[in-house]
């Protein structure tokens, strides 16, 4: 945490490092910080290379060049074709691509076309199949069971001659629960044979770190990536989508990213988000061992504190996430508190949202409301450390302890 | 540039400069160290003579409000109080115990016509969102009010 700070006398002004002031963050799945290698090796294309990869001369050139190194690069760690990729601005863009753009272009196919997603997905999924709804398509949301596995008898179920789109998700952002990918594009497999619909869209924001990303294995038409979860820079995004189906675009203008993303190219982020999966997709098995070790270390000894109770599956779960219950009190003034002992987490609870609704994921895992507003999340990164972890092992009961006291309830349920 | 592999595996430090904190200095100050609330060791020995509650822990917030009111004079002579809700539900309760506590204690009849709009004020203002759920204690107040006159 200490670091030396020599070359930063001339910005004394405007920014001051903190040396003193502990800051622990373990909120990884929110966002991640670019790390050194992706941010050297994006440098030159902010201040020199910066032309624009539609232009023919020399600048744009050198940027065009850049960017189909890129996907080139990208292509290779998900084993697909180049022309399979298409950059976006994050992952919410790229999963609206998917949904909207199957959704407009098979619409006027079908009489009561429906969509199959499930009950957890991210918001950027809900919102985009709550939209459609409205247009007049119909929407089915898999239940999930207590772990947050997705029921795979009912998705079969859902299976009908009308279905144009499944979009499950890879890994939960809140739990960490991992969805058998794989099984899922077998049953739709088994369910479309020689037909070509329907399609298959996964969300692999959360699991790029951690998960196997081979395109071929997976079984999957659409995959969303994210460079803002894997050390890249924010708002740099990958839509992966699979050789020959056709989508409607839904931003319009000079026609890049093959007509399915107008707008100028974002070269520097995307530089980096190729970047970015090629290192953490390398790294990922030592990455996965260290991790884990530490998380389990982790989850051991919050675990010991009582009426604290563990969320999504014991075992198949990102081995970064560790999201727990704490009874008798409430998320955001937990987080407040944490923020105060300088850690950083995040919290599943109502205060802590802009609609005043607690998560949606924990409602799908069956608990009750009021637990659901004692929900905290713990999420691992590349530079966690023991010596963290160790830190909120420590400070973690003292702070529960101070708001158990507070507070006016006090369930006497065991563990 | 090359980079060391020190740099490679350490985080960027965090700036931190005069970033203000969610909600007012008021807010923080009775968050983290909120007034009258009912210690444990005090649970046993409580002296009151009215007590009332309200909220819902399935709304995410509840409050317990327990009062010494003195008979002769009317005045709330001490409030204690408990509460389970987010940094500004703890705040405007704690808030609200200083409020019909301090200057020898507020008559009941006025403590009656608390309004969170008043409490909210004395915070220095609460964010809209937070307003309708998080303060509650005037309603928790009134209740432990009304308590004591049925008696």
């Amino acid at each position: 945490m200490k670091q030396k700070n020599t070359k930063n006398k001339s910005k004394k002004k405007t920014s001051i490092a903190i040396k003193k002031n502990r800051r622990v963050y373990l909120d990884y799945a929110a966002t991640t910080p670019v790390r050194p290698e992706v941010y050297q090796f994006i440098k030159p294309f902010t201040i020199k290379n910066f032309g624009n990869p539609s232009s023919i001369y020399l600048e744009g050139r050198i940027a065009k060049q850049a960017l189909e190194q890129a996907r080139e690069k990208i292509a290779k760690i998900l084993n697909c074709q180049t022309h399979e990729i298409i950059f976006t601005n994050g992952g919410t863009e790229s999963i609206n691509l998917a949904i909207f753009g199957v959704a407009r272009a098979y619409k006027k196919f079908f009489k009561k076309p429906r969509i199959i997603t499930s009950q957890i997905e991210h918001p950027a999924v809900l919102e985009s199949v709550k939209k459609l709804e409205k247009e007049g398509f119909e929407i089915k949301y898999v239940s999930t069971n207590k772990f947050g596995e997705v029921n795979l008898q009912e998705l079969k179920k859902y299976l009908n001659n009308q279905t144009i789109l499944i979009s499950i998700m890879y890994a939960n952002n809140e739990i960490g629960t991992i969805q058998p990918i794989k099984k899922i594009s077998k049953i739709i497999k088994n369910f479309r044979q020689k037909k070509y619909l329907p399609f298959f869209h996964t969300d692999a924001c959360q699991a790029a770190n951690y998960l196997d990303l081979n395109i071929k294995q997976l079984g999957i038409d659409f995959m969303t990536l994210n460079g803002g979860k894997i050390y890249a820079p924010k708002a740099s995004g990958i839509l992966y989508k699979k050789s020959g189906l056709s989508i409607d675009p839904i931003i319009f203008g000079g026609g890049q990213e093959k007509n399915l993303r107008s707008g100028t190219e974002n070269l520097t982020s995307w530089m980096g988000i190729a970047k970015a999966l090629e290192l953490t997709q390398k790294e990922k098995n030592s990455e996965i061992k260290k991790i884990k070790q530490l998380r389990d270390y982790f989850q051991k000894n919050i675990l010991k504190i009582p009426k604290v109770i563990l969320n999504g599956h014991p075992q198949k779960r990102l081995p970064n996430n560790l999201n727990i219950i704490i009874s008798d009190i409430e998320g955001e003034a937990l987080i407040l508190e944490l923020d105060k002992a300088g850690i950083a987490a995040s919290t599943g609870s109502a205060c802590h949202s802009h609609s005043l609704e607690p998560s949606h994921v924990l409602k799908s895992l069956g608990l009750s409301r009021e637990k659901i507003h004692g929900s905290l999340r713990f999420t691992l990164g590349k530079y966690t450390t023991k010596k963290e972890i160790d830190y909120v092992i420590k400070v973690l009961p003292k702070i529960i302890q101070k708001l158990r006291n507070l507070s006016a309830i006090n369930f006497t349920e065991k563990n | 540039m090359k980079i060391t592999k020190k740099q490679k595996n350490k985080k960027a430090d965090i700036i931190q400069n005069k970033i203000p904190w969610i909600y007012s200095n008021i807010v923080k100050k009775h968050f983290f160290n909120p007034k009258n609330f009912l210690k444990p060791e005090e649970e046993k020995s409580l002296k009151f003579n009215a007590y009332g509650e309200a909220g819902s822990p399935v709304c995410g917030d509840l409050m317990k409000i327990w009062l010494y009111i003195d008979p002769k004079t009317e005045k709330i002579k001490k409030c204690r109080w408990k509460t389970f809700g987010c940094g500004s539900a703890i705040a405007s309760t704690s808030m609200l115990s200083v409020i019909i506590t301090e200057k020898s204690g507020m008559k009941i009849n006025e403590a009656r016509k608390i309004k969170p709009q008043d409490i909210i004020k004395r915070l220095s203002g609460l964010p809209d969102i937070k307003i309708h759920c998080s303060v509650l204690g005037d309603q928790a107040l009134k209740n432990a009010i009304n308590n004591y006159l049925k008696k």
